[in-house]
């Protein structure tokens, strides 16, 4: 079985996995959930019937599953308790929000972090490496939802210059769409520097170390004896060889940034999955709560996947090798 | 050689079992060890004779609005919550529950992390391959959304949080006990053990355990600090025991509560620090003694 086909499996199975947890998870939930619901001990036997029917749990726990299959194939993903609504709707408004709060703080993550991780790496044993060091250390001990509260505080509160909530600012007038994209961008500002802040040190460590290990190869010797300058033995020699194992911990780095945008979320009131997620909890919405869950692991997973076949394009021997 | 496993590959230097003592000197030899190693010590000495000097009591509320969010001041360290409690007391016992869930989580994770690998490890073949699907799907599922699910259906006590927290945190460790054994396994007093007619049982605990067991105090310890940083965070979701007030469930109160709106860093500053000292506590012992076990990294910071 080819490696490749052998990761693919692995992803369908993780999937069905996924899927399966999740709906007996959702379905042993200790008390009735009918009665959770409705909030009430006296229901007519006509409204509890027609409440299971409305939320699927009517039948046994095999024709659940079988219509939770069915339905889920179809992109239905069941009907909020709280909000009223089809939480596929309600979902799909949340996800764009977080893939932009995720997007641009990978790319600061990603650019700032290699270029410390580099600067440090290429200055082993001198004060400057170890500063970078202790300082990732201790950004990577931050509880993400810590370092959002003090920036909350100091720029939202106490400078009161930058907007600590939501993604717009409510209930503006926007004369064009640039005006309406400058204000997303800097409610965007405090979030997306939250989660950089914290996963940045895991970039700096993970390339350091990398590039580290790298300075210690015979090619790098070699650069060194051809005579080529610092400049180019570091970044044509080492940083190219050092960035495999940087793309490697994406695995590890996709489930940090995960749970750090729910933290980010909850406390900028940022309108995505995280948010979705924490009222979820709060209003014991198990509809919306499920529909979390699973997006967010598929997602992972499937970006776990991805970020293996770009692992393979990169360093042909590990496709060999497996 | 797929892609988790080379993050988990390292671990491969086999390690001399050492005399503990000879550990801790070395610890308190490096640098950053030893800096870990007080902050270890400072929390400690806080959790467990803290909250009998002062002493938190939950539902000692103040008695009316005057006594609401107050400043630092001589009756009251720290200043008071939202609801007048001391937050001063609040902090002690609150650094007793998080390092108690932290640690309880930890010995969790590290048993079923630890019997996995060495299983899968040292029998190999279809065992192997099983067990490392379902490791490889808890590593890559994430971890976070996982907890939240489970701790939101199963309640809010402390058990329920250690548990979860516990069975979600052992992937990595069941990836790199594993590669340790398997290398182990391949060596000549192992095989010699075999030809000796020694059984499977015997042959773990005799040859493979004491040397994958130092493996398993250094990454123990950076679970710790992973499992400290879970519990604060479902806790400030609101996931974690309402009559037991951790950090995370403290400044889960700050937030709810409109601390920051009013300017009351004395409530939102303490818990947060007291969770980064812990961390970067355990973070630190952790590396140093990854230092120490395995030469090949000497010569970092």
């Amino acid at each position: 079985m080819s490696p490749l086909l052998r990761r693919f499996l692995f992803l369908c199975g993780s999937i069905f996995a996924i899927v399966t947890f999740n709906f007996f998870l959702f379905h042993v939930i200790p008390g009735d959930p009918i009665r959770l619901i409705a909030r009430s001990q006296r229901l007519t036997p006509e409204s509890v019937a027609h409440l299971r029917e409305l939320y699927g749990l009517d039948g046994s726990l095999l024709t659940q599953y079988v219509d939770y299959l069915k339905n889920l194939l179809h992109g239905d993903l069941g009907y909020s308790y709280s909000l009223q609504e089809e939480v596929s709707a309600v979902v799909g408004r949340a996800l764009g929000n977080t893939l932009l709060l995720l997007t641009c703080s990978t790319i600061i993550v990603v650019v700032v972090g290699v270029a410390i991780g580099v600067f440090a790496g290429s200055r082993v044993g001198k004060k400057s490496d170890s500063v970078t060091v202790v300082g990732s250390l201790v950004l990577w001990s931050l509880p993400t939802f810590w370092v959002g509260m003090l920036l909350l505080f100091t720029f939202g509160v106490w400078i009161g210059k930058l907007p600590i909530s939501g993604i717009t600012t409510p209930n503006a007038i926007y004369p064009n769409v640039f005006v309406y994209f400058s204000d997303v961008a800097r409610h965007l500002i405090l979030p997306t520097l939250t989660l950089a802040m914290v996963d940045i040190a895991f970039f700096i460590i993970i390339t350091r170390t990398s590039l580290v290990e790298v300075s210690g190869e015979d090619y790098m010797l070699t650069a060194r004896g051809k005579g080529l300058s610092r400049r180019t033995i570091v970044w044509r020699h080492g940083v190219r060889n050092a960035l495999l194992p940087v793309v490697t911990a994406s695995v590890l780095y996709v489930s940090a940034l995960v749970a750090g945008a729910i933290q980010v979320e909850v406390v900028f009131s940022w309108p995505g999955m995280g948010l979705l997620t924490y009222n979820a909890v709060l209003a014991r919405d198990y509809p919306v709560l499920e529909a979390c869950f699973l997006i967010i692991s598929v997602a992972v997973l499937v970006a776990n996947f991805l970020s293996d076949l770009v692992y393979r394009r990169l360093d042909p021997r590990v496709g060999l090798a497996a | 050689m797929s892609l988790i496993d080379s993050i988990t590959a390292e671990g491969d230097a086999v390690l001399p079992p050492q005399r503990r003592g000879g550990t801790i000197k070395a610890l308190w030899r490096d640098r950053l060890g030893r800096t870990g190693l007080l902050l270890l010590a400072i929390v400690t000495v806080a959790a467990v004779f803290g909250p009998m000097l002062f002493p938190f009591d939950p539902a000692a509320v103040g008695a009316d609005a005057s006594s609401i969010l107050q400043p630092p001041s001589s009756a009251h360290w720290l200043g008071t919550d939202e609801l007048g409690r001391d937050v001063f007391a609040q902090f002690l016992a609150g650094a007793r529950i998080s390092l108690v869930v932290g640690i309880m989580a930890t010995l969790i994770s590290t048993v079923i992390g630890a019997g996995f690998g060495i299983v899968a490890g040292f029998f190999m073949g279809a065992i192997d391959s099983i067990l490392m699907a379902i490791t490889d799907f808890f590593l890559v599922v994430p971890a976070l959304p996982f907890m939240i699910a489970l701790a939101a259906i199963f309640g809010q006590n402390l058990l329920i949080v250690i548990l979860v927290i516990g069975l979600l945190s052992w992937p990595r460790t069941a990836r790199i006990v594993r590669a340790q054994t398997l290398s182990l396994r391949q060596r000549q007093y192992v095989q010699r053990a075999r030809s000796l007619g020694a059984g499977n049982v015997r042959i773990i605990r005799t040859t493979i355990a004491p040397h994958v067991g130092q493996l398993i105090v250094a990454n123990t310890i950076l679970v710790v600090a992973g499992c400290i940083l879970a519990e604060a965070t479902l806790s400030f979701i609101g996931l974690g025991d309402p009559n037991r007030i951790s950090w995370g469930s403290s400044l889960h109160f700050a937030f709810v509560s409109g601390a920051i709106g009013r300017g009351a860093w004395w409530y939102f500053l303490p818990a947060g620090l007291g969770i980064l000292v812990v961390v970067l506590g355990f973070t630190l012992v952790g590396h140093a003694f990854e230092r120490i076990s395995n030469p090949r990294l000497r010569g970092g910071a």
